[in-house]
């Protein structure tokens, strides 16, 4: 295995209605932005990969217009996955390892305010028994945290102390959308949106776009002063249907923390990628990461979600923590589809 | 098992709306446009000018922010016959779809052709917008009806260069 570092993160501020930039603007920004931070001039990186979706931008092949943001001349390597950009780093991770690159820009970027972005995610579901009943993400979020209530015996208030958490520490991060003191008492006396889920405990929608650039270690040594390691990196995937899964736990996981050789005990923060609120007390649990852990420090996918960017942001996140010295060992989780359908995990480490 | 007929197919019908917020360049150009203008953006680097402009030059990668008029005729860099019908097509059949290069820009993008026969369509035909009346423009591409031969002499293939 090559060693591969993260060299550098770059991300938009994340907004409800981005109105003044187009998704080239947005993604532009964070490639120039991360490019520049890396240390390695943009001809030298040997691969490009980002993770978007059509469905988000409502135009067949939106995918191709932001490779105008690329300068992609001569002609370079590139790829897209219709995935979260952790994914399109994850292609890079493998890339690097097949040994045909040596560096690679994986970017992300999303506009999900132009739709509705719940009824769009309702397409992710089978699409002959389950989809044409119209279930949205947040009712399929509501299944799974009723799930979960009932068979762990926890409270509604475990999630609002999320909410109020996730939202006090997102003060502290500029690119957060959804931040501010609350008090658990007044969240739970609001109404239910879909029973047991209050509006508190649902991500808000983020336009927004994210980009990170890794290099394998003789690269990542030339570059800059502070790589930050992939110690190491899986991502595991569940069934499609919900009925045949169990809901309260993350037995993908769980798995991909154990295949990247997760050590929950030397773990110091971890950004989890956790949409609703009892997302993260799931993942908690499947991660085993214990009460010493510091979790999402960024406020997380509760403060900012932007589709198909949230994973990376993650991972970007992730990677600060341990390049500012605020941890010496960063756990980073990004999640696709209904209620934790996939998961990818990687644990980040300083020299 | 049912001894039924088998269920050969289902019907599903799926409906998103999206709400599409013109921003950055593309704002600009549909502005422009409902004003009856093409415009274009010019890269800093490269010289190229795009119509329509994204807002970045595609081959540097670099923000474009110069604004330059783009004539409302050009030249045909290739096109295809339409022959065969779809549900989503309100043309007449057969029609001619066109790649048309518009006199100072750089970029191609395709178009409707009418106003003449599609035999006689040919690589280098120069032709012109038909924009829609006055009273009728809004930010929008569909100002311009569709391009029609504009009688000027084609432009020799060999000067069309890479756009062939």
């Amino acid at each position: 295995m090559r060693d591969v570092a993260i060299l550098s993160f770059a991300q938009t501020p994340m907004k409800r209605r981005e109105n003044t930039r187009s998704e080239v603007d947005m993604v532009m920004s964070v490639v120039h932005e991360a490019v520049a931070a890396s240390g390695l001039p943009r001809r030298e990186i040997g691969f490009t990969c980002s993770g978007s979706s059509d469905y988000i931008a409502g135009q067949a092949f939106a995918f191709v217009a932001a490779v105008d943001a690329l300068g992609a001349w001569p002609p370079i390597s590139e790829s897209h996955l219709e995935m979260d950009g952790a994914w399109a780093l994850y292609e890079a991770w493998i890339k690097i390892q097949t040994g045909v690159c040596d560096s690679a820009l994986c970017f992300g970027f999303g506009r999900a305010s132009m739709g509705t972005l719940p009824e769009t995610l309702t397409l992710q579901l089978e699409p002959y028994t389950l989809a044409p009943l119209g279930i949205d993400a947040i009712g399929m979020a509501a299944l799974q945290a009723r799930a979960w209530l009932e068979a762990t015996g926890r409270s509604p208030r475990e999630l609002a102390e999320v909410a109020v958490r996730s939202r006090r520490d997102a003060m502290q991060n500029p690119c957060a959308q959804l931040r501010g003191d609350f008090e658990p008492e007044k969240l739970l006396a609001e109404p239910t949106l879909a029973s047991p889920l209050r509006k508190h405990d649902c991500p808000p929608v983020s336009d927004g776009a994210a980009a990170v650039v890794i290099a394998a270690e003789e690269v990542a040594r030339r570059a800059g002063p502070r790589p930050v390691w992939i110690r190491g990196i899986d991502h595991r995937i569940e069934p499609h249907h919900p009925g045949v899964r169990d809901l309260a736990g993350s037995p993908s996981t769980a798995l991909a923390a154990r295949k990247a050789g997760v050590d929950p005990e030397r773990i110091d923060v971890a950004e989890l990628h956790a949409p609703f609120t009892h997302q993260e007390l799931i993942l908690r649990d499947a991660l085993r990461l214990g009460p010493r852990v510091r979790i999402n420090p960024s406020g997380g996918a509760l403060a900012a979600n932007p589709m198909m960017v949230a994973g990376l942001v993650r991972i970007g996140e992730a990677a600060e923590q341990v390049r500012s010295g605020q941890a010496r060992r960063a756990l980073a989780h990004a999640t696709q589809g209904h209620c934790l359908q996939q998961n990818l995990v990687c644990w980040l480490e300083g020299e | 098992m049912s001894d039924g007929e088998p269920v050969k197919s289902i019907v599903t019908p799926t409906h998103l709306v999206y709400e599409y917020t013109a921003t950055g360049a593309h704002a600009e150009f549909l502005h422009q446009i409902g004003q009856g203008r093409l415009v274009g953006q010019r890269c800093s680097e490269c010289g190229k000018v795009y119509c329509p402009p994204s807002g970045a030059c595609a081959r540097c990668g670099v923000a474009t922010s110069q604004w330059v008029d783009v004539a409302d005729r050009g030249t045909v860099t290739t096109f295809c016959i339409v022959r065969v019908p779809s549900e989503n097509i309100e043309q007449k059949l057969p029609y001619c779809a066109a790649n048309i290069l518009l006199d100072g820009s750089d970029l191609v993008f395709i178009a409707l052709l009418q106003e003449c026969e599609v035999a006689d369509v040919r690589i280098g035909m120069r032709v012109e917008a038909v924009w829609r009346p006055r009273s009728e423009w809004s930010p929008t591409f569909e100002n311009i009806r569709y391009f029609r031969p504009s009688g000027e002499p084609d432009v020799p293939i060999e000067r069309l260069g890479a756009w062939v």
